[in-house]
């Protein structure tokens, strides 16, 4: 009960003190302004290389955009520990580590659902694109496993964060990564086979062509096996940032560096 | 005369040493860059645009100079208040602007890195022959587009500075002066209210100059508008610099986050 208790109570709470963007004057420009005008900016750039319609870089890019609040929510709530010189206070309860630690991923996850529900509502608006109705709540169920995967992933940076001293420098180069290999905005199989295996273990690759292909008509059925994959490389991600979060602890008392920077 | 040239000299190269060891800003002038190059190239290879490699180079490094003036003159002030070196960057004898000047320039000049990044990463990877039709030309507008955008920055640090969130404004500005200025793509293929936006930011003079002098055209218009535009730049920067003085010392807030 007690874990069950770390995991809620206690990712809230250490999302509302360290999520340092959850002012809504930091969080609307940045969660979901830039957003937006990424989703606009590489469907120009779209339309000008002439590639694909609006409908494949909407997808591609507020699928993608959910990574924001898994990547940088994570760093900030597990790495943020160490900046605020809490870490050790954190470390010395006997609390369940993979309720302290995986509790605070839940509102990231949710954060990243909202930030991509935005990000299709105003595409759609604002760009040429006609998305039956009937595919949204096979979107919505990709999105949730995709944002599970990039916190999953966010949470290894936010590990590193009890070692390293600059994991938002590793933030921010996930994110072109993910632009990058991702096939948010350049299909998979128009890039280099080497970029192409590189893109094949990162969250948000399969996610982005299960949704793709829901938005062209299929059924959630038809693309299990991508929704799968895209789930089981988020609890990949889970389980090693775990192991590494503990070696990382286990680490830091013995070397007692939890509070050097 | 030669009192304020050297101040600017010091303060440009001091700050230049300084943002490069700075992980963020590499990331944003040297890396990032290379990433958007890289989509952009892949993306016209696909499309109907192939052979479009130095475009998408040139328009990489012009995002990437814009960024660091964004982040870097954006926040500026902000950060001097953070490392307690505000006190004397206003308390120093020389004109606010004359200190604050080469600061923002150096953000800028950060963004030639750019540049040179995408151009040797197209030179490296993919075999970009670089035989510029008017090579003269292009160094005058990189120069015309980093002075322009320095002075752009002179701007954005008095005026994101009245704003709580500075870096917030940053992150927002990004993507879209990417779009509005041509950077990527074609302005024609704008709504055309964006029009006026696109012709009072100086990237897209900037982008317009470094285009025509590497793969032929007129350089020589964009870059007097570049220059028109870095002038107005500097008009606007000194009464919002000085406002921000003024009213930083009246209210005694210059510390105060």
């Amino acid at each position: 009960m007690n874990s069950v208790r770390i995991f809620f109570v206690g990712g809230y709470l250490a999302y509302r003190a360290l999520f340092n963007w959850i002012h809504w004057s930091m969080y609307i420009p940045t969660m979901l302004g830039g957003p937006i005008f990424q989703i606009l900016f590489f469907a120009y750039v779209g339309r000008y290389a002439g590639l694909r319609s609006d409908e494949f870089f909407l997808v591609g890019n507020a699928v993608a955009i959910c990574s924001l609040g898994g990547i940088f929510g994570m760093a900030m709530t597990i790495g943020g520990e160490r900046w605020t010189q809490t870490l050790s206070s954190i470390l010395v309860t006997p609390a369940n580590r993979l309720a302290l630690f995986l509790g605070r991923a839940l509102p990231n996850i949710a954060n990243g659902v909202i930030v991509s529900a935005v990000g299709f509502t105003v595409g759609y608006v604002l760009l040429d694109v006609s998305l039956p109705a009937s595919a949204i709540p096979g979107i919505a169920l990709i999105v949730v496993v995709a944002s599970f995967a990039c916190t999953a992933f966010g949470t290894l940076i936010g590990a590193f964060g009890l070692r390293g001293r600059d994991i938002f420098f590793f933030a921010n180069l996930m994110i072109f990564v993910f632009l990058l290999f991702c096939g948010v905005n350049v299909p998979v199989d128009a890039l280099p086979a080497w970029m192409q295996d590189i893109g094949r273990v990162l969250p948000l690759t399969h996610g982005i062509e299960a949704a793709r292909e829901v938005a062209d008509g299929a059924s959630l059925g038809d693309v299990s096996d991508l929704v799968l994959t895209e789930a089981a490389i988020g609890l990949f991600y889970a389980a090693l940032a775990y192991s590494l979060l503990r070696l990382f602890e286990i680490d830091g008392r013995r070397r007692a560096s939890f509070e050097t920077m | 005369m030669s009192h304020a040239f050297r101040l600017f000299w010091t303060g440009w190269l001091f700050n230049v040493k300084n943002l490069t060891t700075s992980g963020f800003f590499i990331l944003n002038a040297t890396i990032s860059p290379i990433f958007f190059a890289t989509i952009a190239h892949y993306m016209f290879e696909s499309g109907g645009r192939a052979g479009s490699l130095l475009y998408a180079s040139l328009g990489a490094g012009m995002m990437g100079i814009w960024s660091s003036v964004l982040f870097g003159s954006g926040g500026l002030i902000q950060w001097q208040r953070w490392q307690g070196t505000l006190e004397y960057v206003i308390g120093v004898p020389p004109r606010l602007i004359l200190v604050v000047l080469p600061m923002t320039v150096a953000t800028a000049s950060i963004g030639l890195y750019s540049i040179a990044s995408t151009l040797l990463w197209g030179r490296v990877i993919f075999g970009l022959p670089l035989d510029f039709v008017h090579p003269g030309w292009f160094v005058v507008a990189l120069l015309a587009s980093i002075v322009s955008l320095g002075l752009l920055g002179l701007v954005l640090s008095s005026t994101f500075v009245l704003l709580r969130n500075a870096n917030s404004l940053s992150n927002l500005l990004e993507y879209p002066v990417w779009l509005v200025t041509g950077l990527l793509i074609s302005l024609s293929l704008l709504p055309g209210w964006t029009r006026p936006i696109s012709w009072v930011l100086a990237p897209t003079w900037g982008i317009k100059a470094i285009r025509a002098a590497a793969l032929g055209g007129d350089a020589v218009t964009p870059v007097v508008l570049c220059l028109v535009l870095g002038l107005l730049y500097a008009v606007a920067g000194h009464f919002t610099l000085g406002y921000f003085e003024v009213r930083a010392r009246k209210s005694a807030t210059l510390a105060l986050r």
